[in-house]
């Protein structure tokens, strides 16, 4: 299979259900002859034109609010926030109207519509364009949430996120965009709410979101080497979360650390970690469930103190083992 | 421009005075205790909900405001189903869900009232957008109030709707009061219309109290729109008779005040008197139309109090699609 990049994978989903589906379009700021803040968008103006690769004044809370606008009255619009952090600025359109309007309306809007969010840390951006706020979009009962981790999947999740009729936010690793991975080259649909089971292992489990699975997958290559085995799984979506297999992963460990990019305290890893305590799970664990997140600080400038900011393989490797021997 | 005709200024009458009578329904029922959380009532701006939706045909799109019973009611809606979303009942236009400040009916254009000030112009500005791409000739109209134009949301949208050319109406009520904070004293110009310039939009500042003001400036706002002429702020001055919601005391601004817009700027006395003068309408037909829409609002009550309140079931379905 032809291998792609985690960009050019997301920018095919994409292009290909623009081909067939006029309903689709993309709209954000400097996404047409720039392609975007990072190059996601290359090349779709040229192929779609400036009617349906539509470039946006900087205008967050407007933009958002008329894609929900456009969706709810027929189209299916993709909107580029060109960094994560800047979504808060549209917080209103995204929380108070795009995730309520089919409940409070008794069910009568639908609101297709995909919200792409570049976000996470290590490329030297700093507090303001570096951060990682998934869990608090999680917490909005209308929301979608997907984090993909590798180019296979942000195709597939792409084109089901896209043909989904509720708006569903897209989260994307700034450091993943270059990654390559084999991609098939025709549609494919990953369902939102399917967990991947990346590695199977018998001596603990790991729950890695968005970046972290790559780096989970070199951590468990390094704790073969000591003889312990990690299973490593990608929830691949947050909203909605597939409890079954991460249930049935502890169940069969009996150890779990979850680990993310983002800030440990409120973070997604203390939702699943409640689920797994909750669960019949609980029974099984051999261990206290533990969790790695980032440093409660802003993502700082200086490079040694932006990598110390977030988990690194090391810090998975010294939890594992800690795991295992109690 | 619509010709207008007695039949079509009858209408009119008889919609606002539907508005009116719905919503002194309401107090009356509030005052019973039969029904719960607030509602925001818009009694004494009856002539801008009607003229402008007056001005729209059923395919046109409006959105709406936390003050929006008058939008929906002249955009079309069943007053028994907005009653009992009211009473908080299953048959309610949002199944009990919603309540006042949420509802919408797609089918006749409305978009949805709005709890949050200012929300409705984006979201009126995406409706527009649609209507381009798929060229499907309909306007949007978004109804807000002047407490909303200094929200970044407006600013931002007609920004937006200016540079793509939308066919969108920016429709502001300009009541004089943002819940309790003065124009005078929020507003450092002196027509809320003026802000158009700063986005290349042509802005109008009308006497909203005199339907067929409204209507013609609605019109007119609407051709343009139709034509690919891109959007209009209209400012329709006028005035809440009472407080913002059921809480307000009104203690910022006075009685006097009060009085002088309700006996002598009243929309429905100044365009029923004008329909008699001209002999378009008899006293004897203003009374028969304003026996109708009481009896209407008996129904409706009925209807409201007869319907069940939503199965508890109910509280998890419509999250998602």
């Amino acid at each position: 299979m032809r291998t792609i990049t985690y960009s050019e994978a997301i920018r095919e989903a994409m292009s290909q259900i623009m081909r067939h589906n006029p309903d689709v379009f993309i709209m954000g700021e400097d996404i047409g002859v720039y392609g975007g803040a990072f190059g996601l968008t290359n090349g779709m103006i040229e192929e779609f034109g400036a009617e349906r690769v539509r470039i946006t004044p900087i205008s967050e809370a407007a933009i958002t609010g008329c894609a929900t606008g456009a969706a709810m009255t027929g189209m299916r619009p993709i909107l580029e926030i060109q960094f994560s952090d800047f979504v808060m600025i549209a917080a209103d359109n995204l929380v108070n109207q795009a995730a309520k309007m089919r409940y409070m309306f008794g069910g009568k809007a639908k609101v297709p519509m995909v919200v792409r969010l570049p976000g996470g840390s290590g490329a030297g951006f700093a507090a303001q364009h570096s951060q990682s706020l998934e869990a608090w979009m999680t917490h909005i009962p209308g929301l979608k949430v997907v984090q993909p981790s590798n180019a296979y999947d942000a195709k597939g999740l792409m084109i089901a996120a896209i043909n989904d009729d509720n708006p569903v936010l897209f989260y994307e690793h700034k450091l993943l965009y270059n990654e390559t991975g084999e991609v098939p080259r025709e549609e494919y649909e990953i369902p939102l709410g399917k967990a991947h089971v990346k590695r199977t292992g018998s001596d603990v489990t790991i729950v890695a979101t968005g970046i972290m699975v790559k780096k989970a997958m070199e951590a468990a290559e390094e704790l073969e080497k000591d003889g312990i085995l990690a299973e490593i799984i990608d929830p691949r979506t947050l909203v909605p979360l597939d409890q079954e297999v991460i249930i049935n992963s502890v169940k069969k460990t009996g150890r779990v650390l979850v680990v993310h990019e983002a800030v440990k305290r409120g973070g997604y890893g203390a939702e699943i970690a409640s689920m797994i305590a909750e669960s019949d799970a609980f029974d099984y664990l051999d261990a206290p469930i533990k969790r790695l997140g980032g440093v409660e600080t802003p993502i700082p400038y200086n490079p040694g103190l932006e990598q110390k900011a977030v988990p690194q393989v090391q810090d998975m490797l010294q939890e594992c083992r800690k795991i295992v021997m109690e | 421009m619509t010709e207008l005709t007695p039949q079509k200024l009858k209408a009119m009458l008889r919609n606002m005075l539907l508005i009116r009578r719905f919503e002194e329904t309401l107090k009356k029922l509030y005052q019973q205790g039969k029904i719960h959380g607030t509602m925001h009532l818009c009694i004494g701006q009856e002539a801008t909900a009607t003229g402008a939706c007056a001005a729209l045909t059923i395919e046109d799109k409006i959105t709406s405001t936390h003050r929006g019973h008058g939008h929906c009611i002249a955009k079309g809606a069943d007053v028994k189903r907005m009653m009992a979303e009211l009473l908080a009942k299953e048959t309610g236009y949002c199944k009990g869900k919603g309540g006042s400040m949420h509802i919408a009916d797609l089918e006749i254009g409305n978009l949805g009232a709005n709890g949050i000030v200012a929300a409705g112009l984006p979201l009126g500005t995406g409706a527009a957008l649609t209507s381009k791409m798929k060229k499907l000739g309909y306007v949007v109209l978004c109804f807000f109030g002047d407490g909303a134009s200094n929200e970044g949301a407006f600013h931002e949208s007609l920004n937006l709707a200016s540079i793509w050319k939308l066919p969108v109406i920016f429709f502001c009520e300009n009541n004089l009061y943002a819940m309790s904070g003065s124009v005078k004293e929020m507003v450092n110009i002196k027509h809320i219309s003026e802000r158009g310039t700063a986005y290349g939009i042509p802005g109008i500042t009308i006497n909203g109290n005199d339907l067929i003001e409204v209507v013609k400036t609605t019109e007119a706002a609407v051709a343009r729109a139709r034509s690919g002429g891109g959007p209009t702020l209209i400012e329709a001055q006028t005035y809440r008779w009472e407080g913002h919601s059921r809480s307000d005391a009104r203690k910022y601004r006075t009685r006097a005040e009060e009085k002088e817009w309700k006996m002598d700027r009243d929309p429905i006395v100044l365009f029923k008197n004008q329909l008699t003068r001209n002999k378009t309408m008899s006293e004897d037909e203003f009374g028969q139309l304003n026996d109708e829409v009481n009896q209407l609002m008996v129904e409706a009550v009925t209807f409201a109090e007869q319907s069940h309140h939503p199965d508890l079931n109910a509280l998890t379905e419509d999250v998602f699609a």
